[in-house]
């Protein structure tokens, strides 16, 4: 390991770490909180969730998001649903399979310990988002409901409808809410962060752009806290929010923080296809589907051909002729296999000419045999005896409609076809970036005082996230793990008076942002923002998605270089700087995308194995599965940032002393 | 199918909040109606940009419904013509060819235009810090299945809690009033065990931080459960007034 990078992982056996851990962490007297101030960036799962909770310890607590409320940031379209080990359903869940699940789904990329504590604090989670009156779904008998996910083989997820992301989330802002009317959150909404502070080397704050004036503020705290989410819109199509974007986390990678995997990008299997060249973003269906949608391509070329060209339609294709290719490759998990070998999948038989509409990059996901099933189930349940056909497809389809019915109209909605008499059309798309900043045990990245929560680090999902562990992640940093290890850095912070924000290095980190914003004001060129970013996400589409390889990643990197030239030269952002001006956030963010896609294609080309969503082409077995080389690649890549888009790699080798790691077997 | 629409679009611009403001035309050709309203935006302003001109300023974010960030007054109506859609998920199949569509920001005093079709809905927010929470520190928590809940009553907590937040209601309010946001938390937090303890206090505050905020009075006309893109029903305010009348009659304050 070489010396830059400490992972502070506590000594003892897996099991007591944390817990030992966390009852040895320095304290801060209660006193002493009310002086300390904490920046928190970011107002989603992991940011609301911190804030709330640092707020009732006592910290003094400023939030920053860029959306016009706190409610409205990216958690909330989450929609499948939460994971923790409570096995409440009796089916041999534990802490541990939770943790092994998660180390195996992450193709043995990510660290034993902080995934063991993930697991941990899971069914805290659970009971905190119950006691703030998060309304998950139940059974009859008043108890919590839970389904499955792809990557277990246990029912561990809890979830509220489709909509999981959007209580949980609500759970969250209503504990933020309440410090700030309490007066001990100041919000900032409709705030952009551009830089960050810091004082020999240790970060002592923020400047924030107030979107709705235009001004730059300069904002002190003893420690910053980044819990900005991912960087998926760097493809520009994905199932991000529009606004979602890596500036803050890019602009701390710039002043020295590690960006540790930036290649692992999950790309999600069940997914909108797109209908054109207007498409603004994709729209993710739920993974829960998949415990009753079954994912099959015609077995003939004939037919397929014929779908695409609309001759025929999905339900003339009789039930021998069709190809449930997950089911065929990988009957232990079927349907349910992890979201990476999922879309893999998808695009074989799509790239092989199965591909089901016009632009031929779609397969079904069809309910009809589960429907019949909970028909059938729902008529003897009822007393009826000798059901008719109809009769047993109406009682299936209000199964269907009282577990997927939100999904379903949004699929309607979009697509204008109705997903209860024709099976849905899907295909894979950007959804989740398992890598971010590098944080230590303590979530605190290699800044002194700046750490990063939730998707914005890259720490407990490897090389692939499981299905409904990103809400479970968020939450648990933000809950139950900052505000514990936050305690180490802040006790020896209790003699540091709050820097004035005069301070030259706020005034330096000011005019920087200022200098930016002016450079491109000033280009006054031809070409829009979006035109750029299109322009990007297709070359990491292409080259640094589903499928990588050696001669893709280098070309890839001279053609950003080239954008990235272009589009400083020729960029044309309207309106002023002192305004509300969406077309100059904009810019702002594509112009950190323009370097971090660079840097993604880097990682990815650097990493000459294939793991999790990372699959590089030259390196797969006979059957067309990843081959990992963990001689050679057993470790997390966190690039450290050199002045003109120079990086370095430092190498953090992970140590697995409790999982024997394998060959990731779905079959 | 995907077709081909010819539009006549009206949108409000306004500078900034001091502005005065005032409709502009836009004509817009070759609009495919696989395309959302906001795609059809996000057309325009292509084009706006090219020409040098203005952008027009919108709030949107997710873009499936659920953030809320949205808020387009079409032809009269906050989200447009169809039931039960945010603006990002209404798609322009549900226009004609050669249609004027009228476009303006939420029209309510306590939700004031900031730019363009933006406006400050900061209200809400501040009404929620008053009471929409059940006030539990973290680590407090019991096991999660310790109070077993009606499936019926969590499902009818799970709809007022489905709440997004636009402030559709407010904007179709002949009165702005805000009774229907409001109401939905309330009710929430009323239809549970862990809402009880301050279920009397919640109502109070909320309700008296609604008003300050400047929000009217209902007077039962109904069109904010109409044009609710997500269906949050009526029945919610009448559990929060009688909620309320409850408060009222038994408070010490």
């Amino acid at each position: 390991m070489t010396s830059k990078l400490d992972s502070k992982i506590p000594e003892g056996n897996l099991e007591q770490k944390w817990t030992k851990y966390r009852s040895t962490v320095p304290l801060v007297n209660p006193s002493n909180k009310r002086s300390l101030e904490i920046i928190i960036v970011g107002s989603g799962l992991a940011g609301a969730s911190a804030a709330a909770s640092l707020a009732e310890l006592g910290y003094k607590v400023k939030v920053f998001c860029f959306q016009d409320s706190a409610r409205r940031a990216h958690s909330i379209a989450a929609q499948g649903g939460i994971n923790a080990a409570k096995n409440y359903q009796n089916d041999g869940d534990s802490t541990y399979r939770l943790f092994y699940d998660t180390i195996k789904g992450g193709d043995y990329r990510a660290r034993e310990a902080n995934v063991y504590r993930l697991a941990e604090v899971s069914s805290s989670i659970i009971d905190q988002c119950v006691a703030q009156g998060v309304p998950f779904a139940r059974e009859y008998g008043g108890l919590l409901s839970n389904r499955s996910f792809g990557g277990t083989q246990v029912q561990r997820t809890f979830y509220a409808a489709g909509q999981t992301g959007q209580q949980l989330l609500l759970g969250a802002y209503s504990g933020l809410q309440r410090q700030v009317g309490m007066g001990n959150v100041k919000m900032y909404a409709r705030h952009e962060m551009l830089e960050v502070v810091t004082i020999d080397g240790v970060c002592r704050g923020i400047i924030a752009r107030d979107l709705t004036t235009g001004k730059l503020e300069r904002h002190f705290g003893h420690a910053v806290l980044l819990g900005t989410g991912g960087y998926g819109n760097v493809f520009f199509l994905s199932t991000n929010a529009m606004g979602s974007n890596v500036t803050a986390a890019w602009k701390a990678h710039k002043k020295g923080a590690m960006f540790a995997n930036p290649c692992f990008t999950q790309i999600h299997p069940t997914c909108i296809p797109v209908s054109g060249d207007h498409q603004s973003k994709l729209t993710l269906m739920s993974e829960s589907l998949r415990n009753d949608g079954r994912i099959w391509v015609p077995k003939n070329l004939e037919d397929a051909k014929a779908l695409r060209e609309n001759r025929i339609k999905p339900n003339d294709i009789k039930e021998e002729n069709r190809d449930y290719y997950l089911e065929r490759r990988y009957p232990a998990f079927g349907n349910l296999v992890p979201r990476d070998v999922a879309s893999r999948a998808a695009k074989e038989r799509c790239d092989a000419g199965f591909g089901v509409n016009k632009t031929g990059e779609a397969v079904f996901l069809d309910f009809a045999f589960n429907t019949l099933r909970y028909g059938n189930m729902e008529a003897t349940k009822k007393g009826i005896h000798n059901p008719s056909e109809a009769q047993i497809i109406e009682l299936g389809r209000a199964v269907v409609k009282e577990k997927y019915g939100n999904l379903f109209d949004m699929y309607q909605q979009i697509t204008g076809v109705n997903p209860y008499e024709q099976p849905m059309m899907i295909y894979p798309a950007v959804h989740y970036t398992m890598g971010g900043l590098w944080v230590d045990y303590n979530l605190m990245t290699n800044v002194k005082g700046l750490y990063a929560l939730g998707e914005a680090n890259f720490s407990d999902h490897g090389a692939n996230r499981l299905g409904a562990s990103a809400l479970m992640q968020g939450l648990a940093d933000g809950y139950f793990v900052i505000p514990y290890t936050i305690g180490s850095y802040l006790n020896n912070e209790i003699r540091t008076k709050a820097i004035s924000t005069d301070h030259e290095a706020f005034v330096e980190a000011e005019n920087k942002v200022k200098a930016t914003i002016d450079h491109l004001m000033g280009v006054k060129g031809t070409k829009s923002v979006d035109y750029f970013h299109k322009k990007l996400g297709l070359i990491m589409w292409n080259q640094c998605g589903m499928a990588r390889n050696a001669e893709g990643l280098k070309k890839a990197i001279e053609e950003i270089k080239a954008l990235r030239e272009e589009f400083w030269n020729n960029v044309r952002v309207p309106g002023e700087a002192n305004e509300m001006n969406p077309e100059l956030e904009k810019a702002g963010r594509v112009a950190d995308f323009l370097e971090l896609g660079e840097l993604m294609c880097k990682d990815a080309l650097m990493r000459e194995e294939s793991c999790g969503g990372h699959f590089r082409e030259e390196y797969q077995t006979e059957e067309g599965e990843a081959m990992r080389d963990d001689d050679n690649f057993k470790f997390v890549a966190a690039w450290e940032y050199f002045e003109g888009n120079n990086w370095e790699m430092n190498k953090e080798d992970l140590i697995y002393e409790n999982i024997k790691i394998a060959q990731r077997s779905y079959k | 199918m995907e077709n081909n629409l010819n539009l006549n679009l009206k949108v409000w611009r306004q500078k900034n909040a001091k502005d005065k403001g005032g409709f502009e035309e836009y004509k817009l050709s070759e609009i495919s109606t696989d395309m959302s309203f906001l795609e059809m935006f996000d057309v325009l302003n292509e084009r706006l940009i090219v020409e040098g001109k203005d952008p027009v300023a919108f709030d949107h974010d997710c873009r499936e419904g659920i953030c809320g960030a949205c808020s387009m007054f079409i032809n009269g109506r906050p989200h447009g013509p169809k039931q039960a859609v945010t603006t990002c998920q209404l798609h322009m199949r549900s226009f004609k060819d050669g249609e004027t569509i009228v476009v303006e920001p939420w029209r309510a005093e306590p939700f004031p235009v900031i730019k363009d079709l933006v406006v400050d809905r900061s209200a809400f927010d501040r009404i929620m810090s008053a009471g929409g929470f059940v006030s539990i520190n973290t680590g407090n928590a019991q096991d999660a299945n310790a109070i077993p809940i009606s499936k019926e009553n969590a499902d009818e907590a799970f709809a007022a809690a489905a709440c997004i937040g636009c402030g559709a209601c407010v904007a179709a309010c002949k009165n702005a009033s805000a009774m229907l946001f409001v109401s939905a938390k309330v009710s929430q937090f009323a239809l549970l065990p862990q809402g009880q303890p301050e279920r009397s206090a919640r109502v109070m505050e909320m309700v008296a931080q609604m008003d300050n905020e400047g929000f009217g009075a209902c007077t039962n006309t109904g069109a904010c459960s109409a044009e609710c893109p997500k269906e949050i029903s009526l029945t919610h305010i009448a559990r929060m007034n009688r909620d309320y009348l409850m408060a009222e009659l038994t408070s010490n304050k």
